[in-house]
């Protein structure tokens, strides 16, 4: 978890990812902001995020988007 | 028959009256035979490419449910006898599976769109490049029809399909219901381009007779026709006059051609949006919203959150985000990462993808080098405003003025200067003259000429231009009392003879301000040629 903040905060140093909830719904995480994230999961974790995992559940939060990484790792 | 011609509003009248009197049962069979009446108006040829679409992403849809569900089950009953590589493996058999039907759907159905509407751009370049090189065999041009919508529709079909093989929707349960989503009539000329899981949970009914929303579904019909008789149609005939004439207007007169066609644009596309998600709403459909006040972006890239919401959405989910999270653009991000940095590494696939999508977006609005100008220039901006982000943070933190409210207005102007700029490419017959006409903003010394008359010729005199601002005022008050709360939902808190003379005031002001008269006809959706 802890190396998915650090990618996070990488993006956006001024987000308090541990406890927002809301990065897609208030825009805070735009489409760019996905993309560079999910190349940069790819590099950190090897995992790859299908196109149909981009949805606003999976990203909302640091928590939903560290679940999905898991969940994609098994 | 057009949104804003009589028999269109006859035959709403119609099938209003019998939507209402007849079984529910049968009211989505009776939007079905509408919805063909009214395409098969425009043109009977036009039902045979609607047909096509419809039977062959219908039965492609649902052989990839059969395997969507075979694979479920399957995995269910043998979850203690699979190893992690039998399930891998099996997966993979299924996609290969699935693939068959879904890549065949998707060329039949592009295939049908690519030459229907681009055959003929080809042609013009084959002749073009072959005229470069002495060449002279000339090919000609062939006779094909474009059906109305075809974009559309195509792609509402496509989603259909696309979130059928990701197994996020279920799709339909008869061709006939299918038929319907894909040719329903208020959304099948300009959109929005709906999904499936959303537009299926209203279009098959039952839906009983409710006043407020009937009352409602009016009233955003009849918001619809001002925007567009009132004030669309009425700067049209300035913008005709500016832009066929390039010699005589440049300079100062492409300022004003820019702004007047940015607003009629907006009066004449979220018009016809109103008047279809009002009669969605007058037949108990709920239609997606497809804009959400464009022009009070602070940036391009909030702009296209905002305007033409439906189209944009189609782009990123279908287009965007499969091919920038693609293995190929993932390798090729780590490559640039190992050889030229992560900063160029992560730019990479955004860059890449975003100039890739906005090619599509603008090749999907017609087939002309315009077009695509229109959309690599909306592309190349918004890479640009992703380089200039530390730019900005730096500003922001030397200068304490991003919640200032000159500011925000500020970035409102910049941003419609921009969208309106690039719109141009639109507007001229091809790039070259574009350019020059842009050019001449800065250069030309006739700005004072503005101010001569000069305007009062352009085919709109003093009258229509007080009724333009008059209604541009309108919509920007409705646009600032949105940014709080709902319009209708505040008019139907007030007492009944305040609703009742609002509604006959916008009534009286079609009639009386409407665009129209002897020798007049109201013109086509711009919207409706893509």
């Amino acid at each position: 978890m802890n190396d998915l903040i650090e990618i996070l905060e990488e993006l956006h140093a001024d987000v308090d990812f541990k406890n927002c909830v809301t990065l897609i719904d208030h825009n805070i995480l735009d489409s760019f902001d996905i993309i560079t994230l999910v190349a940069d999961i790819n590099s950190e974790f090897d995992v790859t995020i299908p196109a149909e995992e981009i949805i606003p559940e999976n990203f909302n939060s640091a928590k939903a988007l560290y679940a999905l990484v898991e969940r994609l790792m098994e | 028959m057009l949104f804003t011609s009589y028999s269109f509003i006859v035959f709403i009248a119609v099938l209003f009256v019998l939507y209402y009197i007849i079984p529910k049962k049968y009211q989505w069979i009776l939007l079905l035979v509408a919805s063909y009446f009214f395409y098969g108006l425009m043109s009977i040829k036009y039902l045979g490419y609607i047909l096509v679409t419809t039977v062959t992403t219908f039965y492609a849809g649902r052989q990839l449910k059969r395997q969507n569900l075979y694979q479920k089950d399957y995995l269910k009953e043998h979850k203690a006898d699979m190893s992690r590589e039998d399930k891998k493996a099996f997966k993979e058999q299924i996609k290969k599976d699935k693939k068959i039907y879904f890549l065949a759907c998707i060329l039949v159905n592009f295939g049908i769109l690519a030459f229907t509407k681009y055959t003929n751009f080809v042609i013009y370049n084959v002749n073009h490049i072959s005229e470069m090189f002495g060449n002279d065999i000339v090919l000609s041009f062939w006779n094909i029809a474009l059906p109305m919508g075809i974009s559309f529709y195509t792609f509402k079909s496509m989603s259909y399909l696309i979130d059928i093989h990701r197994d996020k929707s279920q799709g339909a349960n008869s061709l006939f219901k299918f038929a319907l989503f894909v040719s329903f009539f208020p959304q099948i000329i300009q959109g929005p381009i709906s999904r499936f899981e959303h537009l299926s949970k209203t279009l098959y009914g039952p839906h009983t007779f409710d006043y407020d929303r009937v009352a409602f579904g009016l009233q955003r019909i009849l918001w619809g026709f001002f925007k567009k008789l009132v004030i669309a149609d009425r700067l049209l005939i300035a913008v005709n006059t500016l832009k066929n004439s390039p010699e005589q207007y440049s300079g100062g007169f492409v300022l004003v051609l820019m702004l007047m066609y940015s607003f009629e644009l907006y009066a004449d596309f979220t018009g016809g949006i109103d008047i279809a998600i009002g009669i969605g709403q007058v037949f108990g459909v709920t239609i997606e919203e497809n804009f959400n006040r464009p022009y009070f972006a602070k940036n391009i890239t909030d702009f296209w959150r905002r305007w033409h919401i439906t189209m944009g959405a189609w782009f990123r989910d279908y287009v965007f985000y499969p091919l920038s999270v693609s293995k190929r653009m993932l390798k090729l991000s780590k490559w640039a990462r190992k050889n030229f940095g992560d900063a160029i590494g992560r730019r990479l696939p955004v860059y890449i993808s975003t100039l890739i999508v906005w090619f599509t977006t603008g090749i999907w609005h017609g087939a002309s080098w315009n077009f695509i100008a229109w959309g690599l220039a909306n592309g190349i901006v918004i890479i640009i405003s992703l380089e200039l982000k530390p730019y900005y943070k730096w500003f922001h933190s030397k200068f304490n003025v991003a919640d200032k409210r000159v500011f925000h207005a500020f970035q409102i102007i910049r941003t419609v200067l921009l969208v309106s700029s690039i719109r141009l490419f639109d507007v001229y017959k091809n790039v070259p003259l574009t350019f020059k006409m842009l050019g001449s903003m800065f250069t030309a010394q006739n700005y004072s000429s503005l101010f001569n008359g000069s305007l009062l010729e352009l085919g709109l005199a003093m009258y229509d231009y007080v009724i333009v601002f008059g209604g541009l005022g309108v919509l920007l008050i409705v646009s600032l009392i949105q940014r709080k709360s709902n319009v209708r939902l505040q008019l139907a808190s007030k007492p009944v003879h305040i609703r009742h003379a609002a509604f006959l005031m916008l009534i009286l002001s079609l009639l009386v301000f409407g665009a129209y008269g002897a020798g007049y006809d109201a013109s086509q959706f711009i919207y409706n040629q893509f």
